[in-house]
């Protein structure tokens, strides 16, 4: 393991600047989702409606922290916190641009699939600790849906992994000279975006939360900050997700003319403005539909774009 | 599959669609004129009160918001001693406008009467009648009817024949 660490400026930097984007995104996807239903969404609060975070922030913690008395105390206040913390944690391995990122180590890949596991452990320990039905069904989906979607999702980009022969995301950046992996690996980039959806519970996958049918799911019976933390979680799910698609399939930081942390950026500022086209445009499937979809479909045409991309690989470079 | 990407495309292209949204406060539609919003009592072309206390609205409003009580003055003309209409309870149908047998209660386009006290939303009959005669200008109910009062026995109304004399073979 050859850790480079990057240094205070840049930690302190990425940390403050991946919360501030994560909370403006209520911002963006609200006016974003408005645009394309015809409508303004918030724009009274300063200028475009800018201040809106800052009011609903203020709304939030000034909420009464409601814990049900006949939920599991002790998990129910852990619960939001771990979906906080892995997905901020998981900002660790992304390389913004060349010098600047956090940790640089073998295994980023792998990093980043382990977090966005373990941040399901927060949908499934929040439906099961609000002691309530409707949360312990959205539970009960999240660890299902999470546990069919994340064999794929490991399977899809394993074709990446064998172009560029390395786990580290900056190497994968490197091996991207030549031409992004979104066009040598076109199935792997599709498989890999449904099964982040999933993982990120974003509409149309939203199936843990489906306000529709199951009140709120997980996070019926939270209420002020705790139930922000899901919130602002599940942006950072979002950014974070694009962050990798982008490193993954879209060339990372290379791009003519602009500075690398530019190019970085706006490929990730469009990865989730198509997050949040697809939940405003697409319904969501009902469960076995889900479920048959991820077994009966993906996991298949996920093994068969691995072995095709092993046979290429194998017979080009031998 | 093709049918998810083809909603995806087709919403987006929303995106250079002018929003349908009117902001309110700031940007007033205009409304027709037989709008319904706040309710009204009319005055004839001559100043007086349309209203004849008759009770059909009262009767046809479908949640009771509106009281008034019969009322006579020396000329035998009807009028409601006082007329109550409750706003916080007003769905504005628009029933009592089509009942009303003289034109006097009327619905215009207005809507906005936010009040902090639920008690200012009782509109009396000084706040209720206004001084013009709203959407019908020339109608005068006791010009039209056949009813006797001061100043006007049978048969002097407009279109109105003398009243035959039954007791009487004179042609």
């Amino acid at each position: 393991m050859n850790a480079g660490l990057g240094d205070a400026a840049d930690i302190i930097g990425i940390l403050v600047s991946v919360i501030i984007v994560a909370a403006m995104l209520i911002w963006v996807e609200r006016r974003l989702l408005a645009v394309w239903q015809d409508r303004l969404g918030p724009n009274r609060v300063g200028p475009l409606g800018l201040m809106q975070v800052v009011a609903d922030m203020i709304k939030m913690f000034f909420k009464e922290d409601w814990i049900p008395p006949f939920s599991d105390k002790l998990v129910f206040i852990l619960a939001p916190t771990i979906v906080f913390i892995t997905m901020l944690t998981g900002f660790a391995v992304i390389p913004f641009a060349p010098g600047v990122g956090i940790i640089d180590f073998n295994f980023g890949l792998l990093y980043f699939l382990a977090l966005s596991s373990l941040s399901v452990y927060s949908i499934v320990l929040a439906g099961y600790a609000s002691n309530n039905k409707y949360s312990l069904l959205g539970g009960l989906r999240a660890a299902a849906q999470t546990v069919s979607y994340e064999v794929f999702m490991g399977i899809s980009i394993m074709g990446v992994v064998m172009l560029s022969g390395t786990f580290n995301l900056r190497e994968i950046v490197e091996a991207q000279r030549d031409g992004w992996f979104i066009i040598p690996q076109f199935f792997g980039f599709i498989i890999f975006l449904i099964a982040v959806i999933a993982e990120s519970r974003r509409a149309p996958l939203d199936l843990p939360e489906a306000e529709q049918e199951l009140v709120g799911g997980f996070h019926t019976e939270y209420s002020g900050m705790k139930f922000g933390m899901f919130f602002v979680g599940e942006y950072l799910a979002i950014t974070l997700s694009s962050a990798i698609i982008v490193t993954l399939f879209f060339g990372g930081w290379l791009g003519p003319w602009l500075p690398p942390l530019v190019w970085f950026c706006l490929k990730t500022a469009v990865g989730i403005m198509f997050f949040i086209l697809l939940r405003g445009a697409l319904p969501r499937p009902r469960y076995d539909q889900l479920m048959t979809f991820g077994w009966k479909i993906l996991l298949p045409a996920g093994l068969l774009n691995l072995l095709v991309t092993g046979a290429v690989v194998l017979s080009l470079h031998g | 599959m093709l049918s998810q990407l083809r909603s995806l495309w087709e919403v987006l292209k929303h995106t250079f669609v002018k929003p349908d949204t009117v902001e309110y406060p700031d940007q007033k539609r205009e409304l027709f004129p037989r709008y319904r919003g706040r309710i009204i009592l009319t005055r004839d072309p001559d100043g007086e009160e349309r209203c004849v206390a008759c009770n059909l609205c009262a009767v046809a409003c479908p949640v009771d918001c509106i009281a008034l009580q019969k009322a006579e003055d020396e000329n035998g003309r009807w009028y409601p001693d006082f007329f109550r209409i409750n706003f916080s309870r007003c769905i504005m149908c628009g029933f009592c406008e089509e009942a009303c047998p003289t034109n006097a209660i009327q619905l215009t386009p207005d809507f906005e009467m936010c009040e902090y006290d639920r008690q200012n939303m009782v509109y009396e009959k000084q706040h209720l009648l206004i001084d013009g005669t709203g959407k019908y200008h020339d109608y005068n109910f006791y010009r039209v009817a056949g009813m006797t009062i001061g100043g006007k026995v049978k048969g002097q109304a407009e279109n109105e024949t003398q009243p035959v004399d039954v007791k009487t073979l004179l042609p």
